[in-house]
């Protein structure tokens, strides 16, 4: 079938009257799959699992500009505009789902493309996204190959029973190997090379082909119209103008304009103010049918009101059995955010107020720290969660942070049998304790075979037990470990990337806890704990930890009058000790012929500088001190005095 | 490139001064500065105001030097006295620089004399002049003293020629014993000024520099730590590699050298910089900058304070080139650039930034209350002398730096002032 040479021209001459929702079939097509009454048998729902810079978006504008969803010049307009959205905002932008039509054969079809979160920290959510999809069109850069979240994301499409389409992109790079990585694919999902189909999303090349082939593969929705309605939440964003908008896909029965919903998981009860698909812009329909994917407003306003995995039933006629488990998100990595000027305090509790309005998975609550001052303990899904937050308080609200070093939670018995559960390093038990429980996680990594040596020492230094390893192709491997959380939360993927060149990728999943020799390491400066600096870590790092903040710190605070001990401590036994000798001179020879002037406004100065710094103790510690001491770089450069 | 004058307010064309200057000026001493803003080479060290051409045009030409210096002497006199301050004669007179004795000695005399003329000197006045040891001579020297000079600094800095030429100093150190024998002989005290930590030079070094002081007689010496200030050429020499920076450690060590060698030479410290054989031989116009009282400068970039400890007094500064300076007086206007009223809170804040350098130390009860507290924690760190701060010796409860606090002087005053 020689799609592209019967389509093409249609494509590009479309009519600017033609029905917004139907461009491709005819006004009599289009009827047949109106929104709310559009037969299951004629609904397509998948999404695109791809690495962030496969090129999903492009091949996904590409498909809305050759539906006629949006046209030639829109598409490009609304590409750079989202192009400029992802380079502001990173990977923040949350996902959506577009009603596209199609036709194959003189039927008409609605696809509904769901866009999934494609990042380690969300696998809760991308499985909701899958869960709301029949069939996935699996994305693979032919220059790259498949990448360790890519294939993680494939297990839990595979595990949830998708009908894969590979798809190799990029085609038209000359560095394109796609005979090399469709071999890899095949050999994953068990298919032929053939199989795997070329597109590129930048040229078009087999993006018809892709669709044609949508329709074809990926079956058609099952459910029960009579039955009550059960929708699955698989996203919920929170609007500045409309409040949340949460998208869903209807599995059985049908959602009704105005009509009563329950949030299953809360029982929690909301009128339907507004419910419609996406094609591009909201589009408000007469409801949603079985099959069909679209999104609710209800007027909450905080995306807890309407949680991704939870099912959405009808009020007056509920359903028994909602559509699998919901899960409260979790946090599993804990820091602490401080504004690196005090009087910022009040502008990050804003901030992260209005970060959770559409963050479901935020988690915070205030602390102080003797060293950094006032701010919040917050709770991420991961590292990537952290930073995404940490970004986006920093540009979009301005403020400067610092963070201290990322932990997980533990779960520490005492000698009386209760458990204690620690977030902080602070609120670890100083008196004798029993057995410490640390996050595990499975961790899958893709690296190029000349590697393997170099992850296997990262990941052994890590406290990791290698649990497999398969060759996805000649040259590559997939590793996989146990790995304890702890140990990839602060440093590990940096060292991944360095270790492999650049060429390593990660996967991780938490898969419970496991019980470890941790001890808490205290830094004491002349003999008082510096809060921001305590950490829980493996009793066999202990002393490696204490030596490296130690040497960090005699470098990083300037000499005081006195001499400074600085000590790292397991509990009262001092495990390793720097001295920052006293200064020697600190006197200004001369007065410049009467100059006074000059000699008092430089005392002015420094004593200004004096003001910004923290005291501890005696000591005063520059709040530069603090920040360098907490990077992850573990080299410092000397300070100047 | 010398030393950027600080911002401050406009002065006045005619120099004028409120009257809250006066304010309890009959018990203050009062000093006069005279800059003498030439060299005939400068040192790579050197951040002075100072020029090594004799042309600068007009009045600032060495030869005329002099007579514009005078022409600031009258304005000087004029306003102190429109100002309604007391009459009172000069306690100090210092001419420095620069080096005063490229000028020759009778223009020396002749400023010299119209100070005189305008305020007068009170009885046993210390008058100093700066000098280089290879511009002058018994005949110069003889000339000084009797044109009124009671006392001549030169500039040594070292005993050792590897050490005076990596400060592009050019007098022979051999020619020290010789000038200060002159010195005397004309019946001038002598002061040696010398500079440690000099890049290159060993703690033996320094030791031989001062045994050679010692050897002299003199009853007065300043030792300075060098300082690498921007804008110099030896500034350049340690970006480029070529000098390395003199450390804290080395110039701390060399300090406590020159404390133990002048103290065992009978040489006792009255100002963390400045050494003298009795009380009587220190150098009065020197302690004047640091006890906050009168004095004015004369010449380009010189400064002047005028004010008591009530605050109302004044600090400024004049323009910084000799030209500007020159053009100015001619003019008929002050040559002053900018200045600043001292309110009281700053006046204390000086008070005691300059007064902690002083072996006299500082009442306690001129500090803060806040600043007091302090005093115990930094008596616990050997900085402050414990038993004058407690007024156990007999001199009143006061700030007295030990020989560690002196090299912390900075960190101390920092500690005492809000």
């Amino acid at each position: 079938m020689d799609a592209s040479a019967r389509r093409a021209p249609a494509v590009l001459c479309r009519s600017p009257e033609r029905h917004p929702l139907s461009p491709i079939p005819t006004a009599a097509l289009s009827k047949r799959i109106q929104p709310a009454s559009t037969p299951a048998e004629l609904l397509r729902n998948f999404c695109i699992i791809a690495h962030i810079d496969h090129g999903k978006s492009t091949l996904a504008d590409r498909m809305l500009q050759l539906t006629g969803v949006v046209d030639a010049r829109a598409a490009r307009a609304q590409y750079l505009d989202r192009m400029d959205i992802e380079r502001e905002r990173g990977i923040t932008i949350k996902s959506q789902a577009v009603r596209m039509p199609w036709e194959v054969d003189g039927v008409p079809y609605a696809l509904n493309m769901i866009d999934t979160p494609g990042h380690v920290d969300f696998t809760y959510e991308v499985s909701r996204s899958l869960a709301a999809c029949e069939g996935a069109v699996l994305l693979v850069d032919a220059a790259q190959g498949i990448e360790a979240q890519t294939l993680a994301n494939l297990y839990l499409a595979l595990e949830n029973d998708l009908q894969i389409i590979p798809v190799l992109n990029k085609i038209d790079l000359p560095s394109a190997q796609p005979e090399k990585y469709a071999e890899e694919l095949a050999k994953l999902i068990g298919c032929e090379p053939d199989d795997c189909l070329r597109v590129s999303g930048k040229t078009g090349d087999g993006v018809l082909e892709l669709l044609d082939l949508i329709v074809a593969t990926i079956p058609a929705p099952v459910g029960d119209p009579e039955a009550p309605a059960r929708a699955i939440i698989f996203d919920s964003v929170y609007d500045t103008y409309r409040g949340v908008v949460t998208y869903v896909r209807v599995v059985d029965g049908a959602l009704s304009p105005r009509e009563k919903i329950v949030m299953m998981s809360t029982r929690a009860t909301h009128e339907l103010l507004e419910i419609g698909v996406i094609s591009p812009e909201p589009v408000v329909t007469n409801g949603l049918g079985v099959g069909e994917v679209g999104y609710l407003i209800t007027g909450v306003k905080d995306v807890r009101l309407s949680r991704v995995g939870d099912t959405v039933t009808n009020a007056h006629k509920p359903a028994t059995e909602s559509l699998g488990a919901y899960r409260d998100p979790r946090p599993m990595v804990f820091s602490g955010l401080y504004p690196i000027d005090g009087s910022d305090y009040p502008i990050l509790r804003d901030a992260l107020d209005r970060l959770k309005l559409n963050d479901a998975a935020l988690v915070y609550e205030p602390e102080s720290s003797v060293a950094l001052g006032f701010g919040f303990r917050v709770g991420f899904l991961g590292l990537l969660h952290l930073e995404i937050v940490r970004e986006r308080l920093e540009r979009e609200f301005d403020l400067d942070l610092i963070s201290t070093a990322p932990n997980v939670v533990y779960q520490v018995s005492l000698e009386d049998k209760s458990v204690v559960t620690v977030t902080n390093p602070s609120e670890f038990p100083s008196g004798k304790v029993g057995e410490i429980r640390e996050p595990i996680v499975r961790a899958t990594i893709l690296c190029p075979a000349e590697f393997i040596g170099a992850v296997m020492e990262l990941c052994q230094v890590r406290r990791g037990d290698l649990l497999g390893m398969d060759y996805l192709s000649e040259d590559r491997v997939e590793m996989r470990y146990t790995l304890p959380l702890a140990e990839i939360v602060f440093d590990f993927f940096d060292n991944l990337k360095s270790k492999t060149r650049g060429y390593g990728s990660l996967d991780y999943e938490p898969t419970g806890e496991a019980a470890a020799d941790l001890v808490k390491v205290d830094i004491l400066l002349q003999g008082e704990a510096v809060d921001a600096f305590s950490a829980i870590v493996h009793k066999d790092k202990a002393y490696a930890y204490g030596v490296m903040m130690v040497g960090k710190l005699r470098k990083l605070i300037p000499r005081q009058q006195f001499d400074v001990p600085i000590q790292a401590a397991v509990g009262a036994r001092v495990i390793a000790r720097e001295t920052i000798s006293a200064m020697r001179k600190d006197v200004l020879a001369k007065c410049y012929g009467g100059d006074i002037t000059r000699k008092r406004k430089l005392l002015e100065k420094q004593k200004e500088g004096k003001k910004r710094m923290k005291t501890i103790g005696r000591v005063e510690v520059p709040q530069e001190a603090f920040i360098a001491a907490l990077s992850s770089d573990t080299e410092v450069k000397d300070k100047k005095k | 490139m010398s030393p950027a004058l600080p911002l401050g307010d406009a002065a006045p064309d005619d120099g004028g001064l409120p009257a809250s200057v006066a304010e309890g000026a009959a018990g203050r001493a009062f000093g006069l500065y005279l800059h003498v803003p030439f060299c005939t080479v400068r040192c790579g060290y050197c951040d002075f105001n100072t020029y090594t051409s004799a042309e600068l045009g007009g009045g600032a030409n060495q030869a005329s030097y002099a007579d514009t210096a005078l022409r600031e002497i009258e304005l000087a006199a004029r306003v102190l006295e429109g100002a309604g301050l007391p009459e009172r004669p000069l306690a100090t007179v210092f001419v420095g620089g620069g080096t005063p004795t490229v000028l020759p000695p009778g223009d020396l005399a002749r400023m010299l004399d119209g100070a005189r003329s305008a305020w007068g000197l009170a009885p046993g006045a210390e008058v100093t002049t700066e000098a280089n040891p290879d511009s002058v001579t018994p005949e110069s020297l003889a000339q000084l003293a009797e044109a009124g000079f009671t006392r001549v600094s030169f500039g040594m800095q070292s005993a050792r020629p590897h050490v005076l030429a990596t400060l592009e100093r050019t007098h022979d150190p051999r020619r020290i014993p010789d000038v200060v024998r002159w010195a005397r002989a004309a019946g001038l005290a002598v002061s040696l000024d010398l500079i440690y930590g000099t890049p290159g030079e060993s703690p033996d070094d320094w030791r031989a520099s001062l045994d050679a002081v010692l050897a002299t007689g003199v009853d007065h010496v300043s030792a300075y730590a060098l300082v690498v200030e921007q804008g110099t050429k030896m500034a350049v020499q340690v970006r480029r590699g070529d000098l390395a920076l003199p450390t804290e450690e080395d110039q701390a060590a060399k300090y406590e050298i020159a404390d133990e060698l002048l103290s065992a030479g009978g040489l006792q410290w009255y100002e963390v910089s400045n050494w003298g054989r009795t009380p009587a031989q220190a150098c009065q116009h020197n302690l004047a900058y640091w006890r906050g009282d009168d004095w004015w400068g004369i010449g380009p970039g010189a400064h002047s304070h005028i004010g008591g400890d009530a605050g109302g007094g004044l600090r400024w500064w004049n323009v910084k080139h000799p030209r500007a300076y020159a053009e100015r007086l001619e003019a008929g206007l002050s040559p002053a650039a900018g200045r600043e009223t001292l309110d009281l809170a700053t006046t204390r804040l000086e008070r005691v930034m300059l007064g902690v350098r002083l072996a006299d130390g500082l009442a306690l009860d001129l500090l803060s209350t806040r600043a007091r507290r302090e005093v115990a924690g930094l008596v616990a760190d050997g900085l402050l002398d414990g038993r004058a701060a407690l007024g156990a010796d007999g001199h009143g409860a006061r700030v007295l730096l030990t020989l560690r606090g002196r090299l912390l002087a900075d960190a101390v005053v920092r500690a005492l002032t809000d």
